[in-house]
């Protein structure tokens, strides 16, 4: 017995001596540094890396960017800013990255974009929504290619002015997110419709929205018009009780990223039909570049893709035409570059504004439909970026610690 | 808010309480007989509606889906029995608590087996047959399944009322409950016992994750929300009260629906948004009730628990081996800088260890010789972190300044808190600092003009000379040795040995004079002011700060670390920090799966070394020597 311990514990040693020993480095290689929540956001992450992949395998298929190939080193982060940070900092110091990219929690963004700024490192947020990575809290190191929450907003707010329904409730997740989500609606909506009257307000805590409570609360309050902000677990708990309960039963819903494969698809055949979304209907876009996309995407995977695939998928193509375009990885000579780069994506051409380093890469805006017994939208159409953003005169007094 | 509003809303509080009070009750079951906080109780409830997700979907129907409910709950009792047997029966005579640290591993094993089986997405699943509609209830629409619910909370009341009061199984649960030892002595098969009470508890677990199939989707974050609530409900309630479980459920329940029922409503120019308080409403009501009833609503003084484990030795001295090894760790981590021109990443996760070896000796100095088990000890870490940045955001103190406030407003915090906290005992006290600990954070959290809500504070960065690697490493190695050294010099002063005499006999150790209240309180103090240093530290090494630095995973973390390296020596948490952070900075970047590795090698952990890596060692150097 004590010899078998012995030798576990020699074993045990031994495993995290050879772990903590260093790791192997390629030569000629282009080297990405991506780190992610993977393990705390699986549905939306695991298709966001197979995006990746196949982009880094298109990519270098066709011999790489500036003849050397690409070499994405991807770690967790935890879903924690302090351990974001140290993983950072171990693939720029230990692993030798040229630059980072990544991350999906607005926090987590926001501390990486902070890190970024200071160590003086090009960083390009993948999917964080927060507005502050590029306006209150945005540095020259950082771009961001996913459209933010103001973006989103604002995308939507043409069909909710056009509902023409004067008392609205609204629900969100309590955090960031959800708070500027919902300050964001109020303030466009009440510019353009000024007799507005924001009826009830439920901030439920994040991924624990006691559905049925919060359905009759909104249906008690007598809402012509509901604005959502729910999504993943809270979002399929909130439709299926109001709709048991009646609280959508003739009321216009506007709702934020729900028309999203990886949120819609859980409902299934109960996919609130009619509500006005953000979102991306992947098997009805007729584009020849989305098609491209989801042939090879599906001949890879056997697997449709699903808005984070998009997502993963552009960063590397934006990564590569900014490093093609700069002639180097050097950090400055990258930030010049990506200022006004423009990449082609399955959405169509977009942009990286110079003034803002925000993509104006857009959405689909549209109606929930039912297609086979799987949600799908309908009336859609494809909203640019650029339509919704605010001017470059505008973004600079948004922009206060960043040229 | 009309009276038909209201009182909707308190039948949606009774349903949504009935889910909550079937993991509560299982959960007290098993604490009260075994005495082991099963941090795995809500994966038990995850794989309940998982399986039953399975089988509405795949067998369907009215056989799929109430069977379904049925068999997922029998599996997940057929699991638990086999925790117990293979896993937890090899460390009961462990030293108190380590059985949480294979509970903790086991929560992350399960976690990413079920990613791997199940998949990321979340499963939504169908509507119960028969159940799908809704009736009419003070006119609107109430769903049928939850008046489902509503009943089937009493009936399982009752039903395990009567189990416990008219079978024998239920008389021994009740008698192991108060004094096991006693039942073991009069020849009852304890084992048996054990597992079998285990099986109940986990079939508890997986019923009421079952039955929200049809309410809401499977999904992987259900461990963790499900297993806080339901500690709360059973702290709440009294630890081994089954009404008392289901007394605070539904106080809970209704207290969050009517929360939601009220909104926003204005005072007087002020809008407050009731529905907001949900964050934290179950822990503001455990820290009411626990200041009132020191012992939970219905609950009891606990029998006195005799640790089935070795009586711990006293604390001794560092011998001249053990002091000339210290030096020379010491040394070696002085020269790190030099070995480090090569790897650079070395310092930066050498300073991520140094601020966990500060926060894990904090944490062991009131939980070993202090016998006070903090599961709210990320509340200091936080308000140190926070108090640092804060400053920094607001009167822009330079960096040094920053630092020394942070241990001032955590040792603030301490006090408040460890005032209302050392009056109790036992897991009462840990999940008072726990309701602490969410206060603050939810604060913190919410509180977004000041604190940056869950975004955090950004742009905290040391200032010259320390904003290079190693320099800022060689301030934590300073303030690390300063720690450790102060809490040991404090423990071999008359304080440290009044902390452990009230530890071990508070009787005892009032009849001598020691008023063991007040030196407890300095005890937690003092922890609480070296933690905040930790935090302050933590947030220049990072630049930013978020509620994270507050939220429970810190605290289990902190467990983690002290139970790791062994509770009864002071050089355990040292170890155990420094193993744990090692570890999973090396198993993150090994594997995609790394949870379940992390997991994995902690039970290798547990099951190896009983008494913490430490201990162990020191177990068989001492079996060494005497042969």
């Amino acid at each position: 017995m004590t010899t078998r311990r012995h030798v576990l514990q020699f074993a045990i040693a031994t495993a995290i001596v050879a772990g903590i020993a260093a790791p192997a480095s390629a030569q000629g290689t282009i080297k990405i540094g991506e780190l992610n929540s993977y393990k705390a956001q699986p549905a939306f992450l695991d298709p966001y890396k197979k995006g990746w992949e196949l982009a880094v395998e298109e990519i270098n298929a066709k011999g790489g960017v500036l003849g050397k190939k690409l070499e994405i080193i991807s770690r967790d982060d935890g879903a924690n800013p302090g351990e974001a940070v140290r993983v950072a900092e171990e693939l720029i110091t230990r692993e030798g990255v040229d630059l980072i990219t990544g991350t999906f929690l607005s926090h987590i963004g926001l501390a990486v974009t902070n890190f970024a700024g200071q160590k003086k490192v090009f960083f390009l947020a993948a999917e964080p929504l927060t507005d502050k990575i590029t306006w209150q809290n945005g540095n020259p190191y950082t771009f961001r290619l996913r459209a933010s929450t103001y973006m989103q907003v604002a995308m939507l707010m043409p069909d909710a002015v056009a509902a023409k329904k004067k008392r609205w409730a609204l629900v969100y997740p309590n955090f960031e997110y959800g708070q500027s989500a919902a300050e964001n609606f109020k303030a466009m909506l009440k510019k353009a419709q000024p007799d507005v009257e924001f009826v009830t307000e439920q901030a439920p805590p994040l991924g624990k929205v006691d559905a049925g409570a919060v359905a009759q609360a909104i249906d008690d309050a007598k809402p012509d018009a509901i604005f959502n902000v729910l999504f993943g677990a809270d979002l399929a708990k909130f439709v299926r009780e109001g709709t048991t309960r009646g609280t959508f039963k003739d009321r216009t819903v506007v709702s934020l990223l729900s028309g999203e494969p990886e949120y819609l698809d859980p409902l299934k055949e109960e996919a609130p039909v009619g509500w006005i979304v953000t979102g991306y209907p992947w098997s009805e876009i007729k584009t020849p570049e989305h098609k491209a996309f989801v042939d090879a995407y599906m001949k890879k995977y056997n697997d449709y893709p699903r808005l984070g695939s998009i997502v993963g998928y552009a960063t590397i193509y934006s990564l590569a035409e900014g490093i093609k375009k700069a002639g180097s990885t050097d950090t400055d000579k990258l930030i010049a570059a990506f200022r006004g780069l423009k990449v082609p994506s399955p959405f169509g051409p977009f942009e990286y504004r110079a003034s803002d380093h925000q993509a104006t890469m857009g959405a689909y805006v549209g109606k929930i439909a039912l297609k086979d017994g799987k949600g799908t939208m309908s009336d859609f159409k494809y909203v640019d970026g650029a339509e919704v953003l605010p001017s470059a005169e505008e973004v600079k007094k948004l922009r206060p610690a960043a040229p | 808010m009309t009276i038909d509003a209201l009182l909707f809303q308190a039948l949606n509080g009774l349903a949504a309480a009935s889910g909550l009070f079937f993991v509560a009750a299982g959960l007290s079951l098993i604490f009260g007989v075994t005495r082991i906080i099963n941090i795995a109780h809500g994966s038990l409830y995850m794989l309940g509606i998982y399986l039953a997700y399975t089988f509405a979907t795949r067998v369907g129907g009215v056989l799929g889906f109430w069977g379904g409910i049925v068999a997922a709950a029998l599996i997940v009792a057929a699991i638990g029995a086999l925790i117990e047997i293979l896993l937890l029966r090899r460390i009961y005579r462990a030293p108190e608590l380590f059985q949480l640290l294979a509970t903790f591993a086991l929560l992350l094993v399960i976690n990413d087996a079920a990613l791997w089986i199940w998949g990321p997405e979340d499963l939504l699943g169908p509507r119960a047959p028969g159940l799908r509609g809704a009736v009419e209830i003070l006119g609107r629409r109430f769903p049928s399944y939850d008046l489902f619910l509503i009943a089937m909370g009493p009936i399982v009341l009752i039903a395990l009322q009567l189990v416990l009061t008219r079978t024998r199984f239920g008389r021994l649960v009740r008698a192991a409950t108060q004094d096991r030892e006693m039942v073991g002595a009069l020849g009852v098969n304890q084992a048996v016992l054990f597992t079998s009470v285990f099986a109940v508890g986990a079939f508890l677990a997986g019923l009421g994750g079952a039955m929200q199939v049809a309410r809401e989707p499977a999904n992987l974050l259900m461990d963790l929300t499900v297993i806080s609530d339901a500690f709360v409900v059973v702290v709440v309630g009294g630890m081994g009260s089954i009404p008392g479980a289901y007394l605070a459920a539904i106080i809970i329940a209704e207290i969050k629906a009517l929360c939601i029922g009220i909104g926003v409503v204005e005072f007087g120019g002020f809008r407050v948004n009731f529905s907001k308080l949900t964050l934290v409403a179950e822990f503001i009501v455990m820290a009411v009730v626990l200041i009132v009833r020191p012992h939970g609503l219905l609950g009891r003084a606990q029998g006195a628990i005799r640790s089935v484990a070795e009586p711990e030795e006293p604390i001794r001295p560092a011998t001249a081996a053990l002091k000339f090894l210290g030096l020379v760790v010491l040394g070696l981590l002085i020269c790190l800088p030099l070995f480090a021109k090569t790897s650079p990443y070395t310092l930066v996760l050498g300073t991520d260890i140094l601020i966990a070896i500060i926060f894990a000796t904090s944490l062991h100095f009131i939980m070993g010789p202090g016998g006070m088990h903090s599961f709210g000890h990320a509340a200091y870490f936080g308000l140190g972190a926070y108090g640092a940045a804060l400053i920094v955001k607001f009167l822009a103190a330079p960096m040094l300044g920053a630092i020394a406030f942070a241990p001032l407003l955590a040792l603030a915090g301490a006090l408040l808190f460890g005032w209302f906290a050392v009056r109790l005992s036992g897991v009462y006290l840990a999940m008072l600092t726990l309701a602490f600990a969410q206060i603050v954070w939810s604060i913190v959290y919410q509180w977004e003009d000041v604190t940056g809500g869950s975004n955090g504070v950004v742009g905290i960065w040391p200032a010259a000379p320390f904003n290079t690697a190693t320099n800022y490493y060689l301030l934590a190695l300073a303030f690390a040795v300063l720690s450790v050294l102060l809490l040991r010099r404090m423990l071999f002063s008359p304080f440290g040995y009044a902390m452990r005499a009230g530890r071990d006999s508070p009787l005892r150790a009032e009849a001598i004079g020691i008023d063991v209240k007040r030196v407890h309180w300095v005890g937690f103090a003092v922890a609480g002011c070296i933690c905040g240093l930790a935090g302050g530290l933590f947030a220049f090494a990072k630049g930013s700060i978020s509620p994270e630095t507050i939220a429970v995973g810190r605290s289990i973390d902190g467990l983690v670390m002290v139970l790791l390296g062994g509770i009864q020596t002071l050089t355990g948490p040292i170890v155990g920090a420094a193993t744990f952070v090692m570890l999973q900075d090396t198993i993150m970047r090994q594997v995609e799966y790394w949870r379940a590795l992390l997991g994995a090698t902690i039970l290798l952990l547990v099951l190896v070394f009983p008494a913490g890596i430490v201990g162990g060692i020191m177990a068989r150097y001492a079996a060494w020597k005497s042969r």
